[in-house]
């Protein structure tokens, strides 16, 4: 726990903005114990990764943080409020997109925007802009099981964007889709943190992919599930996306995390 | 069906029996089969007469209150069963009882408490239609993928929206399902109910051909009703295809 909030606070931004903050949140799934005293801060306008091997909570935070699961004990704080459930400053994108079989590509983006109620004219446009913006220009009137597994990835992605919450919580977004075109992703998410002005939750198994989006990493690790370590790459992230993969600080942050990963991978 | 390579139209099979029956009919082996052809020259006598007429729309009247209800209780109470632990333990026992229980035997009870009219009738049909209902509602809603009902609700949704606009329409294909055969069931309930509570409608009809031994107007009757079972039944299946394109993909 001490070497947890060290690690914490040699990395905390001192002149950061805080959008979200985790406090001593708990979570008991009967007698699993989910998340222990979990405490951990996500700097405005950032991307944070959650990296960590599997079973170790990071949908349970995410789900926590969204307020689609109440903690046992401890509390979030969204701009300054805590959460007491589901609000329009916070939106999910899915790992298995969530998206309505039965409804095309329009009204699936703007579905977030229908449910809070916004006029039909108004929420259409909203949703065409962004579903021009993730690239489904042409396809309003398709059926997510027309598309391929990435193109409804959009869609999930686009509809979170457009009910235009500040913050974006990401569960494995990508791991649905091939590698490349999780690599066009990847590239596609920096200039949606570079241009929107949101905070990113985006929670990952890839190492590469934490290190290539993040500008801050929160290593946790299970049994108990607490976060080990937080990193911040300060050198690459201005290089351009082209340059990141060889860049020697991005390849040294990926062998760090291997190294403090890989015991924990039977 | 398929012979020798052969696709025969659907249904063909009836031919073949309807051309047995015609036999046996001009065998004149028994009363209670008179040549098919002669049932259809009956049916086209009495198709428009007013005591059909009549019949039908007594019949009618009570089949489609009862399908009413049955459908506007039995989809919601099946979507709450699906959603809540509580009244699915609360009441799954009882309508696991109805759905297979002889509802007939109902019948003179339900007569005692509603009376002889068009109340007891119409209650019938909905007890022989509503439990397959609310079991094929209930199976529909809890099969629904988890993640599109925090997805309603990280978005905010009302109960009522998300009852609406997401757990109706991913039950939609068990619901038709549950639907069409709580029609079938249906049209048994309100001729069972016709012939027992009060002697109206086609049941009326069946009784008074079958005591006087009209057998080919029996039979022609028996014939639209099965034919106009079948035809709702075939639109409610038409209606199930239209949505299984997202059937197998929720
Ligand atoms: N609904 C649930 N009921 C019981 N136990 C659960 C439930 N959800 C999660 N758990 C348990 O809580 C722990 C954390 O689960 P969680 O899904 O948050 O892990 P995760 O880090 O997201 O894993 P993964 O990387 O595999 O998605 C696991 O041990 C899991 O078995
Ligand atoms: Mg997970």
């Amino acid at each position: 726990m001490s070497q947890t909030n060290k690690a914490f606070s040699d990395a905390r931004p001192l002149d950061q903005e805080i959008a979200v903050s985790v406090r001593g949140v708990s979570k008991n799934y009967g007698s699993v114990v989910a998340l222990k005293d979990m405490t951990l801060e996500f700097p405005r306008g950032q991307l944070t990764s959650l990296l960590g091997p599997s079973g170790c909570g990071k949908t349970t935070l995410l789900k926590i943080i969204a307020g689609l699961l109440k903690p046992d004990s401890g509390e979030i704080i969204v701009n300054g409020k805590p959460v007491v459930g589901p609000g329009p400053n916070r939106s999910f994108v899915f790992q298995d997109f969530a998206l309505l079989p039965w409804a095309n590509v329009m009204r699936n983006v703007a579905f977030g925007l229908e449910l809070r109620g916004v006029a039909k004219s108004e929420r259409e446009a909203k949703a065409a802009k962004y579903i021009k913006d993730v690239g489904l220009g042409g396809f309003e009137k398709a059926y997510p099981h027309e598309l391929s597994g990435g193109m409804r990835q959009r869609v999930g992605l686009a509809r979170a964007l457009a009910v235009d919450s500040r913050v974006l919580l990401l569960d494995e977004p990508f791991s649905a889709v091939d590698e490349q075109t999780r690599r066009k992703f990847q590239e596609d998410l920096l200039a949606l943190v570079a241009n929107e002005n949101k905070t990113f939750i985006f929670v990952t198994h890839s190492i590469e992919e934490a290190v290539y989006v993040s500008d801050q990493i929160a290593i946790l690790l299970p049994r108990p599930s607490r976060v080990s370590e937080i990193i911040r790459p300060t050198s690459f992230r201005s290089k351009g996306v082209e340059n990141i993969r060889r860049d020697p600080e991005y390849l040294d942050i990926v062998d760090e995390i291997w190294a403090s990963l890989r015991s924990y991978v039977e | 069906m398929w012979i020798k390579g052969y696709k025969l139209p659907a249904m063909s099979s009836l031919l073949i029996w309807g051309l047995l029956w015609e036999i046996i009919g001009q065998l004149d082996l028994t009363f209670f089969v008179p040549p098919l052809s002669n049932v259809f020259a009956t049916l086209f006598v009495i198709i428009g007469s007013p005591a059909f007429l009549n019949a039908l729309w007594e019949t009618a009247q009570a089949f489609l209150a009862g399908v009413f209800f049955s459908i506007v209780i039995g989809i919601p109470v099946g979507i709450f069963m699906g959603r809540s632990r509580l009244l699915d333990e609360l009441l799954l026992p009882w309508v696991n009882i109805f759905v297979s229980a002889p509802l007939t035997a109902l019948v003179p009870v339900l007569m005692v408490l509603f009376g002889f009219g068009m109340k007891s009738i119409i209650i019938t049909t909905t007890l022989f239609g509503i439990w397959i209902i609310i079991l094929n509602t209930r199976a529909g809603v809890r099969q629904i993928n988890r993640s599109l009902v925090e997805m309603a609700t990280s978005f905010g949704a009302s109960p009522l929206d998300a009852f609406a606009k997401v757990y109706f329409w991913a039950a939609l294909p068990e619901i038709l399902g549950g639907v069409r055969i709580g029609v079938i069931r249906a049209v048994k309930g309100v001729i069972i109910g016709q012939l027992l509570i009060s002697i109206v409608g086609f049941g009326a009809l069946f009784e008074l051909y079958a005591s006087n031994f009209l057998m080919s107007h029996f039979w022609a009757v028996l014939i639209v009703l099965f034919a106009l079972a079948f035809s709702i039944s075939e639109f409610l299946g038409y209606l199930e295809r239209k949505v299984s394109y997202y059937a197998a993909s929720r």
